[in-house]
């Protein structure tokens, strides 16, 4: 494979020439340029965004108001709702579809898929991914995954009810579960995007390791492109582990092979085990590009350099680090050994540190700041104060004796939402918003912006914060009605609440929606560098071209040179902008073999 | 409307829930600092024409700083969870004189097994309640949980107890209840569509009723 980056220096008429004029399908559909292929993610993944997001208000009405027939339920099966009213199969699948849709079609490719794709070579100055076939690709196997999954919801049965964990041997057994044709979809689909994710990391190390501009040294990569990178390698090793898995789990399924079923010689806690081996580092796959991105953001927004850049880098690195070693918490109550939950309980414990560094990090970014309070900016600051919310309640759960009466109940559910959507989905908006100009060559609206952020983040805290008392209450997760237990009787108001602050969060997301369409064609046009900022996706026009640059470009300082005394009267100095104090960086020698 | 946890009920209730309340004060301090530093932050140093940010790289003294006290707090944290999780879940430390019972597990329902008037387990006196659970107060009790088919778990709020049964293991967790009454045993690992009504009644006798109850059964008494 040639290096896009060296193959193409001097060639101006020549890149000219080879950008002519493609057909829409090879522009827009079949395409290997990675902003397209990034585009495409967002929209796919936005869409699925969407589903979860109508699960989740089915859960919510159940779970307010159990017994009363869903609005709108009369168009679906009878065996979903029965006279318009949730059944407990339903109920199950919801959560579980829920979650799936989320964590696997949402929430990691919006994260992975679209900006992995779309900044890592905007942001290193490479002309597109080391792969570019292999990442269109990546992309069309992505959108297949998702399909299957989609199907589960029309073949007997329906989708999955073991919740998005899958845990053996309720997913293993189709006459304990109930479930036949859509458990195999769900294990055929889950090994069809891990391929697509391992071929998408593969691509985002390679590229940011030999594709780099001259000068892009690794301390002078923007955090986002850091955190991309150290994902992608938490991918292309943990995806592995789920595919083999969910192989396995097909086995059980279909071949009657007992890999997770003791009543043939199998081994319930294998797949445990196996799955959070995976789905540790899968919940810093998303967060960590969420950190990276709203470095980017919040460095811009206090027109201030990122504090403390290294510790930054390596905070990175030891999150990613740890995620491989806290696995076992997910199963302190499992019956595993005591003392392995001990050890378990400080790598646990441990986590806190780098998180806490990243924190006040920002938190030091923004002391002594002169900050613009734009829409990337504010979502950003909304991602600092709930993530902190979601890192804090996770030590609760570290702690192993207070996980006890804390460990599958709702409680969790308000950690990993704080998480998710407090810390991920925040940092989205941010996101989407930020890097709308470079995608559409159009500004999304700053007033229905600024309006969807505020009305989404009291709306938010009203549906999820909630959820951690009616956890402490004791609400296990996952149960179809609360009111039949008398504990949790007196607490049911509070669910009649979220329910209420979960329909008004719903509501509130359409303001984006419009937003996001709306701006595609009537949007404020955007100048070249909308947020006066460093980066060197900036020095290309909106949208940029296929193939990025016509000339490699030169990189001459670190990422977040805002405010530097040598900038003069601007307050931020590019990576791209060459003073007559810089010298051009020597380029780095082509690989043995050209 | 209940705003904490539920009310104690076992002996394992004071330490857990004096641990809840010391990460509760650790996270609600660092919350408050992160919080007011970040209002204060926005609203001090927000953008007013004129003004130009502060231009600096970062503090050394202050990474340090916030690096080395959550890494101390954390540790010490750790260190005395640890001592509280050996004491519950360890299996040495079932006291000599718990009194075991069978809890047996599935898809939707919890039996239990008594051991009978020669408090013994797997004797010909042993009997089996479904969906009841009756112990006695201020007496350690130690339950042999297994399970039929799936995974499920055996949860008590008020005890401040949860372990699952899982089917291949055969898993040993003791309690000490402190207070008589009524309670409920519910299921907290998703185990089918009738997880949510997976739940019996526990009971929480003086010795007495509990004799009274086990001759009751013994003599064919109604569940």
């Amino acid at each position: 494979m040639t290096s896009v980056a060296h193959a193409r220096p001097e060639g101006g008429a020549h890149g000219a020439a080879h950008h002519a004029p493609m057909s829409f399908w090879r522009k827009y559909i079949f395409s290997t340029d990675h902003k397209i292929i990034g585009i495409q993610f967002l929209f796919v993944s936005l869409f699925f965004l969407l589903v979860g997001g109508l699960l989740a208000m089915q859960i919510r009405w159940q779970l307010g108001f159990p017994g009363k027939p869903l609005p709108g339920g009369g168009i679906l099966p009878e065996s979903m709702v029965s006279g318009g009213v949730i059944l407990p199969e339903y109920y199950v699948q919801l959560v579980s579809m829920h979650g799936t849709f989320m964590v696997f079609f949402a929430i990691m490719p919006l994260l992975v898929g679209v900006y992995a794709n779309f900044l890592i070579p905007l942001k290193i100055g490479a002309h597109d991914m080391a792969f570019p076939r292999i990442n269109m690709a990546s992309f069309w196997l992505a959108l297949l995954a998702g399909l299957i999954m989609t199907a589960s919801f029309f073949v007997p049965n329906g989708p999955i009810r073991s919740g998005w964990t899958n845990y053996a041997p309720l997913a293993a057994r189709p006459d304990l579960s109930g479930v036949t044709v859509g458990q195999m979809l769900w294990c055929i689909s889950i090994v069809v995007l891990g391929l697509s994710s391992v071929m998408g990391s593969l691509n985002y190390i390679t590229t940011v390791i030999n594709h780099r501009a001259p000068g892009m040294t690794w301390f002078r990569m923007p955090l986002s492109v850091w955190a991309l990178f150290i994902t992608a390698i938490l991918g292309v090793l943990a995806l592995p582990v789920l595919q083999g898995a969910a192989i396995m789990l097909l086995f059980d399924n279909i071949l009657g092979t007992h890999f997770f079923d003791p009543a043939a010689g199998g081994q319930a806690l294998l797949w445990q085990h196996l799955f959070w081996f995976f789905g540790h580092p899968e919940v810093y796959i998303l967060i960590l590009p969420a950190m990276g991105m709203v470095s980017d953001i919040i460095a811009n927004g206090s027109r201030k350099p990122i504090f403390g850049y290294h510790s930054m880098v390596f905070a990175i690195i030891g999150i990613a680090f740890l995620g491989w070693i806290v696995w076992g918490h997910h199963m302190f109550m499992s019956g595993m050994n005591p003392t392995l939950g001990s050890t378990f309980m400080v790598s646990t414990l441990l986590i806190a540190v780098p998180s806490a560094i990243k924190v006040f990090n920002w938190l030091g970014t923004m002391w002594r700041g002169n900050l613009r309070f734009h829409v990337p900016m504010l979502n950003a600051i909304g991602f600092v104060s709930m993530f902190t919310i979601g890192g804090l309640s996770g030590i609760f759960m570290a702690a192993t004796p207070v996980d006890i009466p804390l460990h599958d109940t709702q409680f969790i559910v308000a950690h990993i939402h704080y998480v998710l959507f407090g810390g991920s989905l925040f940092a989205l908006f941010a996101a989407i918003t930020y890097w709308y100009p470079k995608m559409f060559g159009r500004v999304m609206n700053e007033g229905i912006g600024k309006l969807h952020f505020f009305l989404t983040f009291i709306f938010y805290n009203m549906t999820f914060f909630p959820m951690h008392i009616i956890g402490m209450g004791g609400q296990m997760r996952r149960i179809y009605d609360p009111t039949i237990y008398d504990f949790l009787k007196p607490q049911q108001p509070l669910n009649v609440f979220i329910s209420y602050s979960a329909f008004a969060l719903f509501a509130v997301q359409i303001l984006f929606a419009f937003n996001f369409l709306w701006s595609l064609k009537f949007g404020k046009k955007a100048p070249q560098n909308p947020w006066d900022d460093n980066g060197m996706e900036w020095s290309l026009p909106n949208p940029a071209p296929h193939g990025n640059w016509e000339r490699t470009p030169n990189v001459y300082r670190g990422p977040y040179e805002f405010s530097a005394p040598e900038a003069g009267d601007k307050d931020f100095l590019p990576q791209f902008l060459k003073l007559p104090t810089d010298r051009d960086p020597v380029p780095a020698p082509l690989p043995a073999g050209h | 409307m209940r705003w904490w946890l539920p009310d104690a009920g076992s002996t394992f209730a004071g330490p857990i829930d004096g641990l809840f309340l010391a990460i509760l004060i650790i996270t609600g301090i660092a919350l408050v600092l992160v919080e007011v530093g970040l209002v204060t932050f926005v609203i001090r140093y927000r953008g007013r024409p004129g003004r130009k940010a502060f231009y600096t790289h970062g503090s050394t003294r202050a990474e340090v700083i916030w690096t080395a006290i959550p890494a101390v707090t954390m540790v010490a944290l750790g260190l005395i969870s640890n001592h509280y999780w050996v004491l519950i879940k360890d299996k040495k430390s079932v006291p000599a004189n718990a009194y075991h019972l069978g809890v047996h597990a599935k898809q939707f329902e919890w039996q239990v097994t008594y051991p009978g008037a020669d408090e013994k387990l797997g004797t010909t006196d042993d009997f089996t309640v479904r969906n009841q659970l009756h112990v006695i107060v201020n007496q350690p009790f130690a339950v042999e949980l297994t399970s039929e088919d799936v995974i499920h778990s055996f949860f008590v709020p008020e005890w401040r107890l949860k372990q699952d049964a899982v089917p291949g293991m055969h898993i040993t967790a003791w309690f000490e209840a402190t207070k008589t009454g009524e309670f409920e045993l519910g299921c907290a690992e998703l185990c089918g569509m009738g997880h949510y009504k997976m739940r019996a009644r526990v009971f929480v006798h003086t010795p007495d009723e509990y004799k009274a109850w086990v001759a009751q059964q013994a003599a064919g008494g109604t569940e």
